[in-house]
């Protein structure tokens, strides 16, 4: 069964005046499908504004579509009935920690959510001491999430979700107000998750390089899906990309840059080592 | 005319850490552009908050012109009108009903009059790139690179003459980053004014800066140009900085032997390291 399956998906926001009259009509999603199978590591890449946040929003049922429909291991987002169990099967990360976390100590913090669906204690326990060891913060388990980073923070935010269990974690931009070594740390730890546990990942960002080790990209400009393929196919097309204002990998882009100039380089390439190695070789 | 650090040392009250700065000597003079690189907990916001007095150095004297910005009498006040302090996500400091007001809410503190006042927020927000079409508009309705921008323009409305920004990209994608960076540059050439800006990308500012200065555990441990500075990549590392790509590619390839014994090869942009690899394959297939 499909992980994740979007079937013409429109949804619109309004501005409205002063006397709560329509101004205008804005379609951030406009008519997008898009399939996920389980366990795959898949990247939605758009600039700001691209509607790749209202997709992911759209996952778990925070919002709904005003046509067409979102499913979740076959559960429909629309259904009320179902959307508790829509949203401890997709579990969702967001950009700033500072909203997402409550507990006054990290476990307490990564227990709310098994808490508030009615996990036994005993198991509360278990979920939470797992959770942590997966993001790899088990030392911090007793420490006040105040004193964190912002991408340990980030990393007992997706913690919080883990002890849901989910089958599927949704990732909106979660490393956008990190700095290097935190947005390296939540990296890989979702894909150690993706990896080892087979969590489905959903990742959405706007940077090239946290992407090229996922199984499937999706690009979308103006509320439209207007890429997808692997990141090697993706990225094989630069001059595209970029009219959709956004970045290709710097090796993608170098190697682009040479071979327009007659270096026989493969279009293949997305990083330094890959680029060091294929130069030596012609050498 | 500069601003001068020496042999400043600072110490969080209640804190048993390490001192935040360590002894850190520095000037900064007059139409610098300078990046400000390290990484989180290195001290570097700690630093820029003493070039606009908000911090008293525990210990060495922060100077403005020649003159100990805390010694009796000197008017902070003044200087926070010629020392521009935008914090991280400024936007999140708006507050006024339109942009328009929320630009004059600086000059309206230093006490000008109200023609001088609309006159600077006018040419303030044109600089930014916000025409009428947004004077009168909520701040809330616009995009975060646009209330980025917005929150910007209310400090070039006092007419600073050192601009210094704390993670002004931050959160921004590519086409909102390059906006902020070129208008800094604009504003660096066009208007003058001194910027200094923080970042834990190097990447991001080398294209621009003609200075950076990096920090670690509170100690000032580079001061010098890009170029100069790059050349520390190991050092860099382990501090937990990366130098740009472009740098590192070069360095990687020189390393590996690719442009033969030639050590004087070094690169930092992209333009750069295209050039480095297409004279070294013109050169071999000349031969040829």
């Amino acid at each position: 069964m499909k992980m994740v399956h979007i079937k013409d998906l429109i949804y619109r926001y309004f501005t409205r005046d002063d006397d709560n009259n329509i101004v205008e009509t804005i379609e951030a999603i406009a008519g997008v499908n898009m399939d996920v199978e389980q366990g795959q590591f898949i990247a939605i890449l758009g600039h700001n504004g691209s509607g790749k946040s209202s997709l992911a929003k759209h996952i778990n049922g925070l919002l709904q579509p005003a046509e067409g429909a979102v499913y979740v291991k076959g559960m429909n987002t629309a259904d009320e009935d179902e959307i508790w169990q829509i949203r401890q099967t997709a579990g969702i990360v967001l950009q700033n920690p500072d909203n997402q976390i409550i507990g006054n100590i990290v476990e307490e913090d990564v227990a709310f959510g098994p808490e508030n669906i009615g996990v036994p204690t005993e198991d509360i326990w278990r979920r939470v001491a797992q959770s942590l060891e997966a993001v790899g913060m088990e030392a911090f388990r007793l420490s006040s999430p105040g004193r964190l980073s912002g991408g340990q923070k980030q990393r007992v935010a997706i913690a919080g979700i883990l002890a849901m269990e989910p089958e599927c974690i949704i990732l909106d931009e979660p490393t956008a107000m990190l700095d290097p070594k935190g947005r390296e740390d939540v990296i890989r730890t979702i894909h150690q998750l993706n990896r080892e546990k087979g969590i489905t990942i959903i990742l959405i960002t706007h940077k090239m390089d946290e992407v090229v080790e996922a199984d499937k990209l999706f690009v979308m400009d103006h509320g439209k899906v207007v890429m997808s393929g692997t990141p090697k196919e993706v990225f094989s097309d630069v001059e595209q990309i970029k009219k959709y204002r956004l970045e290709v990998p710097h090796a993608t882009e170098l190697a682009y840059e040479l071979r327009k100039e007659g270096i026989p380089l493969p279009e293949s390439i997305m990083t330094k080592e890959e680029l060091v190695e294929a130069l030596c070789r012609l050498n | 005319m500069s601003i001068k650090l020496e042999n400043v040392s600072y110490q969080y009250k209640d804190s048993k850490r390490r001192p935040a700065l360590n002894h850190v000597s520095l000037e900064i003079g007059k139409e610098e552009f300078i990046g400000i690189a390290g990484h989180t907990g290195s001290g570097k916001s700690t630093l820029i908050q003493h070039f606009n007095g908000l911090i008293k150095p525990t210990e060495g004297n922060v100077l403005f012109d020649g003159r100990d910005i805390h010694e009796p009498g000197y008017s902070l006040k003044e200087l926070r009108g010629k020392v521009g302090l935008s914090f991280q996500y400024p936007e999140h400091q708006l507050f006024e009903v339109t942009v328009f007001d929320d630009v004059c809410f600086g000059p309206k503190n230093l006490d000008l009059p109200e023609d001088e006042i609309q006159t600077r927020a006018k040419e303030a927000l044109e600089l930014v790139g916000m025409d009428e079409k947004y004077h009168e508009k909520s701040p809330f309705e616009l995009s975060g690179g646009q209330k980025r921008r917005v929150a910007i323009a209310g400090i070039i409305a006092m007419k600073p003459e050192y601009l210094i920004l704390d993670e002004p990209t931050a959160g921004l994608d590519p086409l909102g980053r390059d906006k902020i960076l070129n208008l800094l540059k604009k504003l660096h050439e066009e208007e003058g004014i001194t910027i200094i800006l923080v970042t834990h990308s190097m990447e991001e500012i080398a294209d621009y800066v003609g200075r950076i200065l990096v920090m670690d555990k509170g100690h000032l441990e580079f001061d010098g140009t890009p170029e100069e500075v790059f050349e520390h990549r190991e050092e860099l590392e382990k501090m937990g900085l990366t130098i740009p790509f472009y740098a590192a590619i070069t360095d990687d390839l020189k390393k590996a032997g690719y442009f033969g014994e030639n050590p004087e090869i070094s690169a930092i942009t992209l333009q750069e390291a295209k050039e480095a690899i297409l004279t070294k394959w013109k050169r071999d297939h000349k031969s040829c």
